[in-house]
């Protein structure tokens, strides 16, 4: 009855996450503060004084990326267990305390950050930093908490990927496009592997990376500098450093030489539909400039309905339903760029495999016209404004750049480099990194059709 | 790319917001703050032609949102031509007046503007966000998109197209089948039983015509709410609203619907060969209009909407692992009112959870909330208000709406903490003995369990 309302806002929240990266950035010239406690916990502010509210966050340094091998999805695991109460602190207490004033918390990984948050009214922030600083070194684990808490992340796993036949692909393209570094494995964990953690490796994983050093506090809201500071001295203030952390190199990509596909047959698929991709940099570890023209590249190949894929395959030709790109901009490491595409009617998916790889020798061959750079950059810093409108929205994009080893210099840098991209540049990264020859395609097809 | 994992299913939450249109609704009540934040200055707006809207002034981010609702949403699509009113949705900014969907759209993003439209069963809902210093080419856009889209030809058939793919996309999978097939047992042949994106069949058969006289039905002004939030003086937002809205006719042409009795106490259960068993369970709901509503709100709180801290919560999530997402909602529409607990589960303990479910509502049932959790629901609802609504333009804006369309009136958000303060715990165990007594509908979608033959 309500799955349209519901995908809906599953569609926005994946667009907010996209555009995400760069809206924000432009806040840093207008309030945005960091500074540094003794103990190595970094602290940004970001002021919104338009309703009595203020986002409280706290994001580690610490994701799947880093987890062991063969404990995958611990890092996943611990955010669920980090709910489960300290010496001062009982299970579900910090939760309880935040319900009872009418606020949101809630908690998030990724594979190279993991995040807890609030909503609260501004005075109830003292208290919500005194739960956070008790639990980045006092949480408690017993075996009473951890078996049920696995059968909850078990049946997540279920719900977000077992049942579901384009995020079973999704997994596998990604497993294959990485073939040497740990984004190739899943966040929440393989099953099999899900189902052997426990107490033991959550603790290590816990006593290892938890700790003020390894953390960034983004406190967005009602709330100024100052305040903040004092209330964090008194709370995070007293937590101690962790322990000495092996630095955070992963294994990196060997070059890549081949094209691959990865092919999933599920009868619950009614309309077949590509996704190809390819590793490029991240904003962390690309040449400056390149990311952001990645981005960009990104907006004009398949950005929404004036991108050069929805207007050629669905508007013009129209053999597509829908096309489109994307870049995952914050990452540690090179991270991935794709273009996804499902036909329209009784149109071939192979015929629309050929009018994408069309496009984009089209975009390598002749660049793109000023005019289509020209909006694409307009849209880029005019979504910097409607940004500021969301203050959540600001403390996640701060957060997540900022623990993907960005600094608060680059993020203020990042209005001028978008208005530097040229349309050389474009075309150069696109000849540059959506090869013909090193990508991996994901096909989603209906059970009984023969292969492509 | 969403390549994250959090702790709390998005959709759990999104279920808590089950009128499209009213978003806010279920939690409108403002915190207990200092006086300084104690309400949101709504001023109404009236034009010299008789519009009215809603508007809190704010000049902090130079940006407009703009939100309207007209009553009359796909239940208002005639027999036969299901999903017209959400086909139509989709072709706002595909042309318009003098401008075809190619400069419509090009002109949309010069004047640096986002809009977007939703066909709900009850309303259609709309609105534009824009920088302030391009408001009047924005504004100028919209008023045309409202009084005269072009519903050519090429774009029908390509939005038509694009709905059929998605509706294609999931012909074959269970979870829908399951929730067209429960839809049709709780209300039977009323209007809400239908596919509002409609079928293929009946989408082939629409045309310009049937989207040129539904907009002239459903867009007018008498029918019409308006919500404006951001950098704007009431002033100058009255003379826009002349411009963008006045050239609608006075009176929408509304086929009348009828109220529903949700059908209750049928059991649909689909077998297929999923990973996991998903529940579903329809109790009856209670109007917005009803005397006892915040008693029932309350009451549902305690019992499962409350994100992590809910009766359903700890017994089938925290004490035994049983689910990753599990809630309740009071769901209001205009002609139907339910309480619906969701959740998914293994299938091998599928019936565990489901038991563990009725006995939690049983036990609602006979003894009703104690006052402890009472208090703290209140306190909740009280406290939750600016942070669920006041966190941005557009969820100002989609409140001041909802308002409206609720016909609550300008002092409601004053009025509504004396409202839920007022609820005692025997109020709220009677709403758990009214609502939850009855057997509910209950929808069960998974494979066969083993133990079966």
């Amino acid at each position: 009855m309500h799955l349209r309302y519901i995908a809906k806002r599953l569609r926005f929240a994946l667009v907010a996450a996209v555009m995400g990266l760069f809206v924000a950035l432009a806040h840093a010239d207008n309030g945005a503060t960091s500074f540094m406690l003794d103990n190595g916990l970094q602290i940004v502010v970001i002021p919104d004084r338009r309703a009595p509210v203020v986002t409280h966050m706290v994001w580690y340094k610490v994701g799947s990326a880093d987890e062991e091998p063969g404990r995958s999805g611990i890092a996943h695991f611990l955010e669920h267990l980090m709910f489960k109460g300290t010496q001062k602190y009982a299970a579900g207490e910090f939760s309880a305390a935040v319900a009872a004033i009418g606020g949101n918390d809630n908690a998030f990984t990724s594979s190279d950050y993991t995040a807890y948050y609030q909503q609260v009214s501004p005075d109830a922030l003292p208290a919500m930093m005194d739960f956070e600083a008790d639990r980045m070194r006092g949480l408690i684990l017993t075996e009473e908490v951890v078996a049920p808490e696995r059968d909850v992340v078990i049946e997540e796993r279920r719900a977000r990927v077992e049942g579901s036949p384009g995020a079973l692909l999704a997994e596998e393209v990604e497993a294959t496009l990485f073939q040497n570094h740990p984004y190739r494995i899943p966040v929440i964990g393989w099953m099999h592997e899900i189902v052997k953690l426990d107490r033991e490796q959550a603790l290590e994983f816990y006593d290892l990376h938890y700790a003020p050093d390894n953390a960034i506090l983004v406190v967005a809201g009602d709330i100024g500098p100052g305040e903040v500071r004092a209330m964090a001295e008194a709370t995070y203030g007293k937590v101690p450093r962790g322990p000495k952390r092996p630095q955070r190199v992963r294994p990196q990509e060997p070059r890549q030489d081949t094209t691959r596909t990865v092919t999933m047959y599920d009868p619950r698929v009614g309309v077949p539909s590509l996704q190809r991709s390819w590793v490029v940099p991240s904003y962390t570890s690309a040449e400056p400039g390149e990311a952001e023209t990645l981005d960009l590249l990104a907006e004009i190949l398949g950005g929404g309905v004036r991108s050069r894929l929805y207007q050629q395959l669905v508007v013009k030709d129209g053999i597509a339903a829908s096309a489109g790109a994307g870049y995952r901009a914050a990452g540690l490491d090179d991270t991935s760029f794709s273009i996804f595409a499902a036909p329209r009617g009784d149109n071939d998916l192979a015929a629309v495999e050929k009018a994408v790889e069309a496009e984009i020798a089209r975009l390598v061959e002749d660049g793109v016209s000023d005019d289509e750079l020209r909006r694409a950059k307009n849209r880029f810093l005019r979504s910097m404004i409607f940004a500021r409108d969301n203050q959540t929205g600001m403390a996640r994009i701060y957060g997540s750049l900022l623990s993907t080893g960005l600094s608060i210099a680059d993020i203020e840098a990042w209005p001028g480099r978008v208005r530097a991209v040229t349309g050389t540049d474009i075309s150069n990264a696109a000849r540059r990194y959506l090869t013909a020859d090193t990508h991996v395609t994901g096909y989603l097809l209906p059970q009984g059709t023969v292969d492509q | 790319m969403a390549n994250e994992t959090a702790r709390m299913p998005i959709a759990t939450r999104a279920e808590n917001a089950l009128a499209t249109v009213v978003l806010a609704l279920f939690f409108l009540t403002f915190p207990a703050l200092g006086p300084a934040h104690s309400a949101v200055d709504i001023q109404e707006v009236r034009s010299k032609g008789g519009i009215t809207a809603w508007l809190v002034e704010d000049y902090t981010v130079p940006i407009v949102a703009l939100r309207f609702i007209f009553e009359g949403g796909s239940t208002q699509d005639p027999e036969g031509k299901e999903g017209l009113a959400n086909l139509m949705t989709g072709l706002f900014d595909e042309g318009a007046g003098d401008l075809d969907a190619d400069t419509f759209q090009l002109e949309l993003d010069d004047a640096g503007a986002e809009m977007g439209f939703d066909a709900g069963r009850d309303a259609i809902s709309g609105g534009m966000r824009t920088l302030a210093e391009t408001r009047g080419e924005a504004f100028s856009l919209l008023k045309l998109a409202l009084t005269q889209p072009r519903f050519d030809q090429a774009p029908i058939d390509r939005i038509r197209a694009q709905i059929v793919a998605g509706i294609q996309s999931r012909a074959r999978d269970p979870e829908t089948a399951a929730r067209i097939a429960f839809a049709e047992a709780v209300y039977g042949d009323h209007p809400y039983a239908r596919r509002s994106e409609g079928t293929p069949e009946t989408l082939a058969t629409i045309t310009g015509d049937d989207l040129r006289t539904l907009h002239s039905r459903l867009f007018a002004r008498e029918n019409l709410i308006v919500g404006v939030v951001g950098a704007i003086d009431a002033e100058t937002l009255a003379a826009e609203l002349d411009r963008i809205f006045g050239e609608l006719p006075a009176s929408p042409d509304l086929v009348r619907v009828a109220d529903v009795e949700p059908k209750l106490g049928k059991m649909v259960s689909v077998e297929y060969p999923l990973p996991q068993t998903s529940l579903q369970l329809a109790y009856r709901g209670i109007e917005r209009e009803d005397p006892e509503f915040f008693p029932a709100l309350l009451m549902n709180h305690i019992l499962g909407g409350g994100a992590f801290s809910s009766r359903l919560f700890d017994e089938v999530r925290e004490k035994r692992g049983l689910a990753y997402g599990i809630g309740s909602s009071l769901s209001n529409s205009r002609h139907a009112d339910l309480l619906v607990i969701g959740t998914a589960t293994d299938p091998e303990r599928a019936d565990e959870a489901l038991g563990v479910i009725r006995e939690t509502v049983a036990k609602m049932a006979e003894d009703g909330p104690t006052e402890a959790e009472l208090d703290a629901a209140k306190r909740y609802l009280l406290g939750s208000y600016a942070i669920n609504n006041l966190d941005s333009s557009g969820a100002i804006a989609n409140t001041l709406v909802g308002l409206q369309f609720e016909k609550l009136g300008l002092d409601y958000i004053e009025r509504r903490p004396a409202l839920i303060r007022g609820v005692t715990r025997e109020q709220a165990a009677a709403q758990a003995r009214r609502l939850l007594s009855e057997e509910p509908a209950v929808l069960m979608i998974g494979p066969r369990k083993t133990g079966d033959n």
